[in-house]
C-alpha cells in the first residue's frame, strides 16, 4: 500500500472529522439532537424538497442501488430509511456505540457518522449481506456466532458481527487480548463480552479452518 | 432415551434472526403512509407552560399536526403523563408535532415559541428535608393517596448533627424495627458509623425506546420495544383507557431493558394517541440524547449506616438510615434495600428508616438489582473494613454473615425457599484462589497498588402461579406460547424446555411462539424481579404434565389400553395397544374435542389466559395449566463476585485484573446464557461503581451527562478478557424444575467486589460511595473532604 493509499485508509478509518467536513462542505446544518433524516416516497409520505437529493448509485452488499439522497444524509439512514435494510442499528447516532459499524471497501466504520455522498464508488456491506446470496449459507463469523450461543438483547450484534469481519480481514490469528482491542470500538451494553470474545475467536479458528 | 433439555447449551431459537439483521426491533416496522413525530422536552427542572404559539410551525409544509398535554390522559398526584404542561425534569416531554419527515418535524419543533414559568427545583433531596427548603412540586415534597399533599422536614438538630458528619436520628415515614438495636450495639465488640452515597444512573439500554403505532378502526396496532409482552399490552390498554382485545401487540425484540422497560408505555402512549388523531401511522424514534431523559434511572441513596460487630465477626446490629432520591414520580428501591441488608448480613437487631423525596430529575425505575445493587456496594466494603479491625479473614467474615436455609428477615420474619451463598463463597473462593489473592493485597508496582475484594449479592429470584399454555399440532410439533417478553435473556424459550422434555421432543420440534399478542398469549409475569425463569419454568412444567396426561389418554382412546401404561419419546407414544405420532395424537385430540384440543378448559387458570386459549382450541393438543404447585417463602437467588484491580495513585485508575462470578440460583438452565448473565450483570454493576457517572449542575439543575460518552458503560477494555462464572447448581426444592432467576444479583456482586477490592487497595478505607472515578479516588487519596452528600456528584 502506498503511502496515499494509506492514508486514505486511515482517514476512513477515523471518519467522524471526515463527516464534519463533509457536512460543511455542503453546507447542510447538523442537528445537535442527531437521528434526523427526510422521510421518502417508499413509505407513502411525500417528501418535502426543501433540500436538493441527489440520486446516487450506491453499491451495496453487492448491488447497485439507486437512491435519493440529501447532501447531509447518514449512510445509516439511507440504509434504514431508503433502502430497507434494517439490520444496521442506531444506539446512539453519534459514534459511541458502533451498533451501526458497516464495512466500507471493507473497513469497519460507524454508518451513523458517514455521510451517504461520502461512499459513492465504494462497496458497502451490512449484516444483510454476509450470507451467501445463492445459498443463503451464513458467514464463517455468523456461523461461529450460532456456535457459540453469542448475544443476549444482540441490538449490537450487526455492529459487533461487521467488526469481526473486519478484525478476521487484518488479524486472523488474534489473540483473545487483540480481539478485544479490534472489537473495543463497539459497545455491549448487556456486557456480553466473554461471549462475544468466545465468538470471535470461534470465527477466527473457522476462518483459518477452511 | 428422551433428549436433555435442561442444563444444556442450545442456541436460542432467534439468534439466526439476530444475527442476519432479519429480527425487527420497534424502530424496523414500517407502515404505508408513517409519519414521524417529535418531542419538545423541557428546557428546565420545574416550570409551568404559560403559553403555547404553534402557528409558525404549523403552517411549515409537511408538518401535520400537533399534540399537547391536554389531549392524553393524566391523573392528579405525582403521576407521570406521557406530555404535560407542568414539567417536572429537564428532558420531560411538552407536546410532540407530526410531520412527513422526521427533519420536517424537528423543524417545526424549533419555530413553536414557548413561554415557561420556571419554578423552585429540587436536585438533591437533603435540599428538600431542610427546614425552609424547595420542594419538587408546588403543592409539597411527599404525598400520600389518602391525604394528598404535605410537606415533610428533618430539624435544624438532625441537619446541626448531619452537618458536623455526624449520624442523624430523624423521623421518616417508612420505619420497622427488628430485635433491640440499642441493646446489641451496647454489646457490639466494634461498631462502625458511615456515611453512604449512592449515585442515581441512567439504565441506557442499548436500543432507546422507540416505538410505532397506528390504528385500524378501533383496533390499535403498537410495535414497541418492552421488556414483557402480555403484561405490557395490559398496561398500554389500561394508560389509554381500552379494552386490551383491541389492541394487536407486537413486541418480537427488545434491545435491552435492565428494568428500564418492564412496562415503559410511558413513551408508547405518543404514537399511540397521536395517530389516531391524525388517522395515519406515528414513529416516534428516540434518540439516545432523549433516552438520557426519559429512559428512567437508578434512584440515588444517601444514608447513614451503623454496623456493629461481636468479636468473632458476626454482625449483630444495623441501624439503616435511607434519603432516596426518587426522582418525580417516585420509586421503592429504599424498601428493597432494607429487606437486602437485612438478609445479607442477618444481625438479628435491625433498625430501618427511610424517607423517598420527589426531586426534579429525570424519572426514577428499577434497575437491575433495584435497592440491594446500591446498599449491597455500599455495605460490604463496611463488613470488609470491620474483618480487618476484629483480624478476621474477609472471606470467613462473609461466610460468617451470610444466611442459612432458617434465615428470617425483614419486619415480617420472612424465609426463603433455598438459599446456598455459603456454598457460592466457597467455590468463588477456590476458583479466585482466595487464599494467594488475598496475599497480594497491598503490593506495589511503581504507583500501582493491588487491591482484592469480594461482593456477595442476594436479589428476588421467582415468583407462581402464572399459567402455561401450549399446543401439538398436526405437524407433531410443539408450540409453546410465551407471554413473556424477548428482553435478551433467552428466557422466552429456555423457560419451555421442561416441558418439552416432559413429552420427550427434541428440541427440534418445538415451536416458540411469541412477541405477538394476536398469536394467543397465557398470564405470564411482567419481566421484572428476576422472576421469569422461576415462574414460566414451573408454568409451562404445569401445561407441559397437562399435555403429557391428555397425550396418553388419546393415546388409550385410540389404541385401547389404560392412560398411564403409555410412554412419550422421540415425537411418539407407545404402550398396550401400540404407537401412534404425535402428530396423530393431535389429530385424534381435534377429533375428541373437548378438553383434548381447548375447547373445554381448566376452570382454575386465569381470565387473562381464556382469550389465548379460545382463540387456539381446535388446531391441536392443547396442553393448558396454571401453576398450582405453590411452595413456601421468598425466592432469591445469590452471586458472589471476587475482584483484583490495581489502583494507580498517581492517575486515580482502578483496572479490574481478574474477575469471578459465582451463582447459587438453583438448577441451571442453559450454562451459556447464564454465564452472559452472571457477567454481563457484574460488569453493569461495575460500570454503575466506577465508570458511569451522572452529574448536576446545583445552579440550573440539568443534567451535565447526557449521552453515552458522559456517562460511559463499560467497554471491552474494562474488563479483563478471561471473566470467570460458575453456579453451584444446587436445585430448589420447592419449584419441580429447581430453577431460580438471575437478572438482578450480579449487579450489586459485581459492583460491591469493585468496591471492596478498591478499598481494600487504599489500605481498607471505605470511600461509601459512587462511582469510583479517578477525580473521586483522588480527592479521598489527597485527604480532600467531599463524601456525603449527593450534591456533591456535581462537578
Ligand atoms: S449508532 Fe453509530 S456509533 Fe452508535
Ligand atoms: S447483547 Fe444487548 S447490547 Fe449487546
Amino acid at each position: 500500500m502506498d503511502q496515499s493509499e494509506a492514508l486514505g485508509v486511515l482517514e476512513q478509518k477515523y471518519s467522524r472529522r471526515t463527516f464534519i467536513k463533509g457536512v460543511i462542505a455542503t453546507g447542510a446544518t447538523v442537528s445537535s439532537t442527531g437521528y434526523l433524516f427526510r422521510g421518502t416516497p417508499l413509505l407513502g409520505a411525500a417528501a418535502f424538497q426543501t433540500a436538493t437529493e441527489r440520486l446516487l448509485s450506491l453499491n451495496v452488499n453487492g448491488q447497485v442501488r439507486r437512491v435519493d439522497v440529501l447532501p447531509h444524509e447518514t449512510l445509516a439512514m439511507t440504509l434504514r430509511y431508503k433502502l430497507g435494510l434494517t439490520g444496521t442499528k442506531l444506539g446512539c447516532d453519534r459514534a459511541e456505540c458502533g451498533a451501526c459499524t458497516v464495512l466500507v471497501d471493507g473497513v469497519a466504520q460507524y454508518g451513523c457518522s458517514m455521510l451517504t455522498h461520502q461512499v459513492r464508488g465504494r462497496a458497502v456491506t451490512t449484516i444483510e449481506g454476509l450470507e451467501d446470496p445463492d445459498t443463503g449459507e451464513l458467514s464463517t463469523v455468523q456461523k461461529a456466532v450460532m456456535d457459540e450461543g453469542g448475544f443476549q438483547c444482540a441490538f449490537c450484534a450487526p455492529g459487533f458481527i461487521m467488526s469481526m469481519t473486519a478484525m478476521l480481514q487484518d488479524n486472523p490469528n488474534p489473540t483473545r487480548e487483540e480481539a478485544a482491542h479490534a472489537l473495543s470500538g463497539n459497545l455491549c451494553r448487556c456486557a456480553d463480552y466473554d461471549k462475544i470474545l468466545n465468538c470471535a475467536m470461534r470465527a477466527a479458528e473457522l476462518a483459518r479452518s477452511v | 432415551m428422551a433428549e436433555k433439555l435442561v442444563g444444556t447449551d442450545i442456541a436460542p431459537p432467534d439468534l439466526h434472526a439476530k444475527i442476519t439483521g432479519r429480527a425487527r426491533y420497534a424502530e424496523d416496522f414500517r407502515a404505508p403512509g408513517m409519519v414521524f413525530a417529535k418531542l419538545l422536552l423541557s428546557p428546565m427542572p420545574h416550570a409551568r407552560v404559560r403559553r403555547v404559539d404553534a402557528r409558525r410551525a404549523l403552517a411549515m409544509p409537511g408538518v401535520i399536526d400537533i399534540l399537547r398535554a391536554d389531549e392524553v390522559p393524566s391523573r392528579d398526584g405525582p403521576r407521570e403523563a406521557c406530555l404535560t404542561d407542568y414539567p417536572r425534569y429537564e428532558g420531560e416531554p411538552i407536546l410532540a408535532v407530526a410531520a412527513v419527515d422526521e427533519e420536517t418535524a424537528a423543524a417545526a419543533i424549533e419555530a413553536i415559541e414557548i413561554d415557561f414559568e420556571p419554578l423552585p427545583f429540587v436536585i438533591d433531596p437533603l435540599d428538600s428535608l431542610r427546614p425552609g427548603g424547595p420542594n419538587a412540586y408546588v403543592e409539597g415534597n411527599q404525598f400520600s393517596g389518602q391525604d394528598g399533599w404535605s410537606e415533610f422536614r428533618w430539624t435544624a438538630e438532625d441537619f446541626a448533627v448531619i452537618d458536623a458528619g455526624g449520624m442523624p436520628d430523624p423521623s421518616c415515614p417508612v420505619e420497622w424495627t427488628k430485635g433491640d438495636p440499642d441493646a446489641a450495639f451496647a454489646e457490639s465488640a466494634l461498631v462502625l458509623e458511615e456515611t453512604i452515597v449512592h449515585q442515581s444512573l441512567t439504565h441506557h439500554p442499548m436500543e432507546p425506546r422507540s416505538n410505532m403505532a397506528y390504528w385500524e378502526g378501533d383496533r390499535l396496532f403498537a410495535f414497541v420495544s418492552t421488556q414483557s409482552t402480555q403484561q405490557t399490552k395490559f398496561a398500554l390498554a389500561s394508560a389509554l383507557d381500552m379494552d386490551p382485545e383491541n389492541i394487536t401487540f407486537v413486541a418480537e425484540f427488545c434491545g435491552g431493558g435492565f428494568g428500564s422497560k418492564i412496562s415503559g408505555t410511558t413513551v408508547m402512549q405518543v404514537p399511540a394517541i397521536f395517530s389516531k388523531k391524525i388517522g395515519r401511522p406515528v414513529m416516534l424514534r428516540v434518540t439516545r440524547y432523549e433516552e438520557n431523559y426519559i429512559g428512567r434511572a437508578r434512584p440515588g441513596f444517601q444514608s447513614w449506616l451503623k454496623m456493629g460487630f461481636l468479636p468473632n465477626g458476626k454482625c449483630n446490629a444495623i441501624d439503616l438510615i435511607i434519603v432516596q432520591e426518587s426522582g418525580p414520580y417516585g420509586a421503592s428501591d429504599y424498601a428493597t434495600a432494607g429487606m437486602i441488608a437485612d438478609l445479607t448480613y442477618t444481625p438479628q437487631n435491625m433498625r430501618f428508616r427511610a424517607v423517598d423525596m420527589f426531586t426534579n430529575t429525570p424519572p426514577k425505575a428499577a434497575q437491575r438489582g433495584p435497592g440491594g445493587a446500591q446498599i449491597i456496594s455500599m455495605m460490604e466494603p463496611i463488613l470488609e473494613k470491620a474483618a480487618r479491625e476484629l483480624g478476621v479473614d474477609r472471606l470467613e467474615m462473609h461466610r460468617l454473615n451470610a444466611p442459612r436455609g432458617d434465615v428470617k428477615f425483614g419486619p415480617r420474619d420472612s424465609t426463603l425457599t433455598s438459599v446456598h451463598a455459603i456454598e457460592a463463597l466457597e467455590r468463588g473462593a477456590e476458583m479466585f484462589d482466595w487464599p494467594a489473592k488475598v496475599a497480594l493485597s497491598g503490593r506495589r508496582d511503581g504507583s500501582r497498588v493491588t487491591g482484592v475484594g469480594i461482593g456477595l449479592s442476594p436479589y428476588t429470584a421467582g415468583s407462581r402461579d402464572r399459567d402455561g399454555l401450549m399446543i401439538i399440532r398436526p405437524d407433531g410439533k410443539l408450540y409453546v406460547h410465551q407471554g413473556i417478553g424477548n428482553l435478551g435473556t433467552h428466557s422466552i424459550a429456555d423457560t419451555a424446555r421442561p416441558a418439552a422434555e416432559l413429552l420427550g421432543l427434541s428440541w427440534d420440534d418445538v415451536v416458540i411462539v411469541w412477541g405477538d399478542s394476536s398469536k394467543g398469549m397465557p398470564r405470564s409475569t411482567v419481566q421484572a424481579g428476576s422472576q421469569t425463569t422461576h415462574a414460566h419454568t414451573r408454568a409451562n412444567h404445569a401445561a407441559g404434565m397437562d399435555a403429557l396426561q391428555k397425550v396418553r389418554e388419546v393415546a388409550a382412546a385410540t389404541m385401547g389400553g389404560a392412560p398411564s401404561a403409555y410412554r412419550v419419546d422421540g415425537g411418539r407414544v407407545s404402550g398396550p395397544g401400540g404407537t401412534m405420532t404425535l402428530g396423530r395424537v393431535a389429530e385424534r385430540a381435534i377429533q375428541m374435542g373437548g378438553r383434548y384440543d381447548g375447547h373445554v378448559l381448566p376452570e382454575d387458570i386465569h381470565e387473562q389466559t381464556i382469550p389465548a386459549a379460545q382463540m387456539l382450541a381446535g388446531q391441536g393438543l392443547m396442553g393448558v395449566a396454571r401453576d398450582n404447585y405453590g411452595g413456601e417463602g421468598n425466592v432469591y437467588s445469590w452471586v458472589a463476585g471476587f475482584a483484583l484491580v490495581e489502583l494507580d495513585e498517581e492517575t486515580g485508575v482502578v483496572a479490574l485484573k481478574e474477575y469471578v462470578g459465582i451463582t447459587d440460583c438453583g438448577t441451571v438452565i442453559h450454562p451459556r446464557s447464564l454465564g452472559a448473565q452472571v457477567l454481563g450483570g457484574s460488569i453493569q454493576g461495575m460500570g454503575m461503581a466506577m465508570t458511569q457517572r451522572w452529574v448536576f449542575d446545583p445552579k440550573w439543575g440539568v443534567p451535565f451527562a447526557n449521552r453515552l460518552y458522559t456517562a460511559r458503560p463499560p467497554g471491552m477494555l474494562d474488563v479483563p478478557p478471561d471473566l470467570k462464572w460458575d453456579a453451584v447448581g444446587i436445585a430448589d426444592p420447592t419449584t419441580p424444575v429447581g430453577a431460580k432467576g438471575i437478572g438482578e444479583p450480579p449487579v450489586g456482586a459485581g459492583a460491591a467486589a469493585l468496591t471492596c477490592a478498591v478499598a481494600d487497595a487504599m489500605g481498607g478505607r471505605c470511600l461509601c460511595r459512587t462511582p469510583l472515578t479517578p477525580d473521586i479516588i483522588l480527592a479521598e487519596l489527597e485527604g480532600r473532604t467531599g463524601v456525603g452528600r449527593l450534591e456533591q456528584h456535581v462537578g
